[in-house]
């Protein structure tokens, strides 16, 4: 990085406030996925206009300007891919302001996912979307990626609990879609920005819908023989007309690792199971765990339990949100993948990433928010093994190809970053492609703003299509 | 601008040789509270404290560090804190270090880094006068019918500075049918050594108190400071290559209780007097991270009639953490401003607390928020009751 662009960052944000030394930028490489790649300057804004000056700075200098929130991404978004500056905005974290009434909260992008819940938990409310490393990640960073998370299956994707953002653009401006209003007219700028991948400017301020905490809240663990006999359930249960707020599976070998470590009780023994969670008004939750519990029964389950007090339902909810990170305990490495398929294709996904992991000799665990058919396989191997890296980015691309196959799509809710670019020709046209690229090109002309994340460059997108049946995601690697 | 992830990522790196052991990792280092929240959110089960430790040892063997603090560490570490009666000394000489303004002097030397004392002096506690804990090798009997008979720790700097406190472990315990022996050979528990990166003398002075006081006719080694009880719960690990003292530090490790854990086991007799008091409790981290007890001084705590009232995050870092709130004041203070924020909340009459360390954080947050509530240790409130 040249050292003028530096020092111009320390007078903006202050001398406490850049990183520039190999040994700092090192822990700015990596996301929660398994790519990387050092920028060349860290920055920690604490205000708009600081942001501001930062991209009025890198337009200038012309140097890649990448936003970052937690790093608990999967798809390579806060990663700068060409040693440009991450703007971090753990210095951005405070809730600015509550409005009970209209149920509003506008925040700084900094603002841990949970944290927002808990503050206003108190008033009767709290921030739906709920992805499960909400511990960790940041509001900005959900807005970015376009979030999900269990509960998704009732109440949607981040995108429907923003209302508005404040917005950085490449040349400095400060803009404002939306409001607090839950409907705007004209082009919904708002919509728009979310699950921009930082390609189109970086928010400084969003306006969220908090949601009423709900009258009654059920929650059910259904177990199984068999992965197949759970997964024939999740549209068995949508089709007798009932929609969970929540609908999870988790194969047996997933549940094994993960009560080793939080003993819900998750029984050990179980094929599958699924966790399901009814929220509302008290009859109708109640009338809907019944009818639940007994499709479940029909279906083969072996047992339905329901949590009887607020610690169960919690510990069973902190066994699925942490799952990813319980493999820790078995596996030095893990690989996730975001495929989606439609509910009725999830049984033969299931057998199809059986082979795979047979076919590749990795083990591969499942555990996926069952409702939205949106899949999280985990494919576990060993990072230092540079063979094991390249077969399990092959089953993982396998598996991706094959829920296009069956009709779905290659993210759910992590996001496309620079992990499934080279995927986007395989779901879209290149005239698709095209009107995107335009689209983001009218805010980002210079592309600037993470750039080589979420579209593929043209030149790319021919070598891609043409190559999208051979190992693209191998030879992406590293 | 400092996690774990981070830190546990620079560690990998060093490892591999990718990084030196730079200015960039030794600070990220010393700015670890060393509070092991992060093990209690850990699903993968990362010893991150074992891995702490080791880049302290690292850090200390081949990083250079000013020459003045490091010989004088070497002499606290080495020569000071095993020993009960050098302790004494230098606690007179602390004593007259704060008084005659050679502090100031200290400061600027690294010395400031050695251990409690000069945390100490920072929060200005009085070192009480009575300054060493004189019943080394006595028994205290049990009053009543006895049900249990223990080995108690006194600690390095608790036997001169918090010498009431330990007398207050006494009483309690006697007077709840514990037999109270304080073995005469028994030394520093050794975490300011495993802390600071110094293994070998963690393991010498570990040695020493197994032999001391490891022994068939002793129920449990109680200790009142959460950060001797967790490195005491360390022992096995830290001697585990130890042909000689593996086992019988597994044996240890079976019988080392926190006081609270302790208690709360043999359960209360009926208090003589009932607390009605608003009470909060701020978790130590080195009693609910480090060792998983959160219930038991909540228990002892209603036992006795408190009115518990929960603040948010109890179990968050008060930043006091060993010497960290004298070595990184200024983040100290930070955290420190946070926690009592969490602790008004609640408008408590008493925050109680079970370490020590803690307890000293909290009196300097009160001064500096300009409250009087009281902060007390669990056994203090315990001692009152009976």
């Amino acid at each position: 990085m040249n050292p003028a662009v530096v020092e111009q960052l320390r007078k903006i944000a202050g001398r406490d406030a850049v990183l520039d030394r190999p040994e700092d930028l090192m822990l700015y490489e990596y996301d929660a996925g398994i790519r990387k790649s050092t920028p060349g300057a860290v920055v920690f804004p604490q205000t708009t206009n600081q942001v501001s000056q930062i991209m009025r700075l890198a337009s200038s200098a012309q140097v890649p300007v990448v936003a970052r929130g937690a790093g608990t991404g999967l798809s390579g978004g806060a990663i700068s891919r060409e040693g440009g500056i991450v703007v971090a905005f753990s210095r951005m974290n405070r809730i600015l302001e509550i409005d009970v009434e209209n149920q509003r909260a506008v925040v700084q992008p900094g603002v841990v996912n949970l944290q927002l819940s808990e503050h206003v938990s108190h008033l009767g409310l709290y921030f739906a979307p709920d992805p499960s490393s909400q511990k960790a990640c940041t509001i900005g960073g959900n807005v970015a990626e376009n979030s999900g998370g269990p509960h998704t299956l009732m109440y949607g994707v981040t995108v429907n609990h923003v209302t508005g953002v404040e917005v950085v653009m490449p040349s400095g401006e400060v803009v404002h879609f939306g409001g607090k209003a839950a409907e705007s007219y004209g082009y919904d700028m708002t919509g728009f920005f979310v699950g921009s991948e930082g390609t189109i400017g970086i928010t400084t301020a969003i306006t969220v819908k908090l949601l009423r905490k709900p009258e009654k809240v059920a929650t059910l663990l259904a177990i199984f023989e068999t992965v197949d006999d759970a997964g024939q359930t999740v549209s068995a249960i949508t089709a007798a007309g009932i929609t969970p707020a929540a609908l999870e599976m988790l194969d047996g070998w997933t549940l094994r690792t993960i009560e080793a470590y939080c003993h819900a009780g998750y029984p050990l023994d179980a094929g599958a199971v699924l966790l399901i969670e009814l929220d509302g008004l008290r009859e109708s939750v109640e009338e809907h765990a019944e009818a639940v519990q007994a499709v479940c029964l029909q279906q083969k389950a072996r047992e339905v339990r329901r949590a009887k007090t607020e610690e169960e339902r919690a510990l069973l909810w902190k066994g699925r949100k942490t799952a990813f990170g319980a493999l820790g305990r078995v596996s030095p490495s893990y690989y996730t993948q975001d495929g989606v398929v439609p509910r009725s294709k999830i049984p033969a996904t299931l057998a199809h990433i059986g082979e795979v992991s047979k076919k590749y000799d990795l083990i591969i665990g499942n555990i996926f928010h069952a409702g939205d058919g949106n899949l999280h396989p985990l494919i576990l191997f060993d990072i230092r093994f540079p063979d094991q890296l390249e077969r399990a980015l092959a089953a993982s691309k396998d598996i991706l190809e094959y829920c296009i196959a069956v009709g779905g799509s290659i993210t759910g809710e992590h996001g496309v970053g620079m992990e499934k670019r080279d995927l986007m020709p395989v779901l879209f046209t290149q005239e698709d492609l095209d009107v995107m690229a335009g689209l983001r090109n009218a805010f980002n002309s210079e592309n600037l703003l993470n750039p080589d994340k979420l579209l593929p460059t043209p030149r790319m997108c021919r070598e891609i299509f043409g190559a999208a049946r051979n190992p693209v995601l191998v030879q992406e690697g590293m | 601008m400092d996690s774990p992830r981070g830190r546990i990522y620079q560690m990998v790196q060093v490892d591999e040789g990718r990084l030196a052991l730079s200015d960039s990792f030794v600070t990220h280092i010393d700015r670890c509270l060393g509070c092991m929240n992060c093990m209690t959110a850990c699903p993968s089960g990362v010893p991150y404290a074992s891995l702490l430790e080791r880049a302290r040892w690292q850090i200390e063997e081949n990083y250079p560090r000013p020459w003045l603090g490091r010989k004088l560490r070497q002499h606290f570490y080495a020569k000071v804190l095993p020993s009960f009666s050098r302790l004494g000394r230098h606690a007179k000489l602390v004593r007259f270090y704060q008084r005659s303004g050679l502090q100031s002097l200290a400061r600027g030397t690294g010395m400031l880094q050695l251990l409690g004392v000069a945390e100490l002096d920072a929060l200005a506690p009085r070192i009480e006068s009575d300054f060493s804990f004189r019943h080394l090798g006595e028994v205290f009997p049990a009053e009543g019918t006895r049900r249990g008979r223990v080995a108690l720790l006194i600690g390095c700097v608790g036997s001169v500075a918090f010498a009431e406190l330990n007398r207050a472990t006494v009483r309690v315990l006697t007077k709840n049918g514990i037999d109270v022996h304080i073995p005469k050979a028994q030394s520093c528990c050794g975490a300011l050594h495993l802390h600071g990166g110094h293994l070998e003398m963690a393991r010498v002075l570990a040695r020493q108190n197994i032999d001391a006081m490891l022994s068939p006719e002793f129920d449990a080694i109680v200790t009142n400071a959460a950060g001797c009880g967790s490195v005491m719960k360390e022992y096995a690990a830290l001697l585990e290559d130890d042909a000689k003292y593996a086992h019988r530090a597994m044996q240890f490790v079976a019988k080392a209780r926190d006081i609270n854990e302790y208690l709360a086991g043999v359960g209360l007799v009926e208090p003589k007097r009932k607390l009605s008091q608003r009470v909060t409790y701020a978790d130590p981290c080195h009693l609910a991270h480090a060792q998983g007890i959160r219930k038991a001084p909540r228990e002892l705590l209603k036992a006795i009639g408190a009115e518990l009232v929960e603040m948010p995050r109890p179990d968050t870092c008060c930043g006091s953490a060993g010497v960290y709130n004298v070595v990184q004041n200024e983040l100290s203070m930070k955290i420190l401003d946070e926690k009592m924020g969490y602790v008004a909340s609640v408008s408590p009459q008493i925050l109680a607390t079970a370490n020590v360390g803690c307890m000293l954080q909290f009196k300097a947050g009160m001064k500096r928020k300009g409250i009087n509530t009281r902060v007390a240790h669990v056994v203090e409130l315990l001692d009152e009751a009976y």
